[in-house]
């Protein structure tokens, strides 16, 4: 009898920790799914950020490196120069990669690092509570922001993607989502193809994926997918911003 | 075969690293050190390693994490206020147990400070400067020759306890030359050969027993007291093997001096000065300031020494550790310049002196 579905070998045995709603668990498992199908599950190192995803490693089949707060784009550097064959990503959230990690991400695009980033935004900081992002949206309410976000006194939602499409080291650059079985179809094509152009040693390849904090944002999972498409989403809209020609 | 050179500080500090088999170098430009980062640069990648100008030292110290938990031979130099920006990555090195050889060239403080030589690091180097419980092996040359040797061998230390080791310079020596004899390169570690050689190093789990992991985080109190308790086996061990230090003319000295790095020096004749006047001194210099030569207090001259002088480009912070090794045996006092001034010998027989009258009274 021939299997009609098979939990990926990618994703670890084990529950995750994560709330329900969240999209995290899809997010790890097309990542893997991916390395798999692309034989590269064994040949792979990531590197975990602080937040909810810190454990990941408990979760994601791959060998990995837990960082201190922002830094692992610096680490998958160091990683990266040891094993220049290997594949290498980081999977990072908002507070991490936008906020406290806001250098490190910049200079690993700026240098061409040829390793990918997923960029897991929610718009939040979830394992902390809930507290406002630089991604956090206009008028969005956060336990740091209680009358919801005003751009007067803290600025306006940072457009990771777009920013780094502008360096040239950054030579893939897309933005996807994971509210509804479309998007989940679309951002895995997205996700294959960062690690395909890691590998022909191109640059620094990177994948923005807008993520439900349905715990934080005081939703349902089913309202916390709805709302990517009605407030997210216009404000970070999807798509490719950089592809390299030779890919 | 080994080569005697004149060199200057900074760059022997780079070749003594690539011929202990560094392959990797992360640094950032800071005075008084950037002959290091240049030097590597200029030789690195043409033997066999790679060179990166990080964005920052945060960047550098966690691209050292990266690349040493990843199996590389790393090092990594900065100077002081660069030195308070890594103690991030020591720390975390340290719980991840994740062996990099680091070198503070270090400079006047506190903040931006100067960039002329000090010692005013001693707390942040021995006492840890990052977050939690963990130790840093701090070693301190006086001479080109042995720090060309210290960090030849830090690198062997800091994969047998799989930690970081840190050598601590001053800018004196950054920046003088001398010369020195350089040891025979070692054999570098490959990368194909890093899954055999540190099964625990992140390769990719192909071909392994059992999937690597590095990481620092312990949410279970008891998991932590547990991983802090295992870390500290591995340090009262160190206590006990890395202890280095040298005693010079304690017998029959009424005065004992303690000093490291660039100050020992100036100790050195300062002794000679005193001596030719009359007056008997001796030196304690530390190697290792962590862990402290505490037990070479025991070797002084009970019957002769009336007191014991920290001498410091600081404010008496070895003063701290000077007083545990003396026990309450002799008075101590402080010899002291700070800012970036190195004092002069004479200065030294002076002031030394003006201590000895005072205890008369």
């Amino acid at each position: 009898m021939k299997p009609v579905f098979e939990i990926t070998r990618g994703m670890l045995p084990t529950d995750t920790s994560y709330c329900p709603g969240c999209a995290h668990g899809i997010a790890h498992r097309i990542i893997m799914e991916t390395l798999v199908e692309m034989g590269q599950l064994e040949n792979t190192i990531g590197v975990t950020p602080i937040g909810c995803s810190i454990v990941s490693h408990e979760f994601m089949n791959v060998e990995m490196c837990e960082s201190a707060h922002g830094r692992a784009p610096a680490i998958a550097s160091g990683i990266r120069r040891v094993h220049p064959d290997k594949m290498v990503f980081t999977y990072q959230g908002d507070g991490d990669l936008a906020s406290i990690g806001a250098g490190e991400i910049v200079h690993a695009a700026h240098r061409g690092e040829k390793f990918t980033t997923f960029f897991i935004n929610n718009g939040i900081y979830g394992m902390t509570g809930g507290q406002m992002a630089p991604t956090t949206l206009i008028g969005q309410k956060a336990t740091t922001a209680p009358e919801g976000r005003d751009p007067e006194l803290t600025g306006w939602p940072l457009r990771v993607a777009e920013m780094l499409a502008t360096i040239p080291g950054a030579v893939f650059v897309e933005r996807v989502a994971l509210n509804s079985p479309a998007n989940v179809m679309k951002a895995k094509k997205v996700i294959r193809k960062a690690p395909e152009i890691q590998q022909k040693k191109l640059g620094f390849t990177f994948v923005e994926i807008l993520s439900t904090c349905p715990t934080n944002w005081g939703k349902t999972p089913i309202e916390a997918c709805k709302w990517i498409d009605e407030k997210v989403i216009p404000y970070y809209p999807l798509g490719n911003l950089r592809t390299p020609e030779e890919a | 075969m080994s080569e005697k050179v004149l060199m200057k500080g900074n760059e022997a500090f780079g070749e003594a690293a690539i011929r202990g088999g560094a392959r990797f170098y992360f640094g950032y430009p800071i005075t008084p050190q950037n002959e290091v980062p240049e030097f590597m640069s200029r030789e690195l990648n043409k033997r066999g390693g790679q060179f990166v100008q990080a964005e920052s030292e945060l960047a550098a110290v966690n691209m050292a994490y990266g690349a040493a938990a990843a199996g590389g031979r790393v090092f990594i130099s900065t100077s002081s206020p660069g030195f308070a920006l890594m103690q991030e990555g020591m720390s975390f090195m340290a719980s991840a147990e994740i062996p990099v050889v680091a070198m503070n060239v270090s400079r006047g403080g506190p903040g931006v400070g100067g960039i002329q030589p000090g010692q005013a690091d001693y707390f942040q180097a021995t006492r840890g400067g990052g977050n939690g419980d963990y130790h840093i092996p701090v070693f301190a040359p006086s001479t080109l020759q042995e720090a060309v040797d210290m960090i030849y061998e830090a690198f062997e230390i800091a994969d047998k306890y799989r930690n970081p080791v840190l050598i601590l310079a001053d800018g004196m020596m950054g920046q003088m030359m001398e010369p020195v004899v350089l040891p025979e390169q070692k054999e570098q570690l490959q990368s194909e050969d890093i899954a055999s050689r540190k099964p625990w190093a992140l390769t990719g789990w192909g071909g392994k027993e059992k999937r690597s992991t590095v990481v620092s985080l312990h949410m279970k109190p008891d998991v932590l007291e547990e991983c802090v308790e295992k870390l500290f086996v591995k340090y009262r061990a160190a206590e006990k093997e890395l202890v280095r230090y040298e005693t010079h003319d304690l017998e029959g000295a009424q005065v004992v001096f303690v000093a490291f790095g660039t100050m020992a020096r100036i100790v050195s004749e300062a002794m000679e000065m005193l001596g030719e006047q009359g007056i008997k001194a001796g030196m304690i210099r530390p190697q290792s300031l962590w862990p402290y030569p505490y037990c070479a207090f025991d070797e002084i001259d009970t019957a002769t020494t009336k007191v014991v002088i920290s001498t410091e480009l600081s404010m008496g912070q070895m003063l701290q550790d000077v007083n545990i090794g003396v026990c309450g045996r002799w008075p101590t006092d402080l010899i002291y310049r700070t800012g970036g001034i190195v004092p002069t010998s004479l200065e030294i027989v002076e002031r030394t002196k003006k201590i000895l009258e005072g205890l008369k009274k």
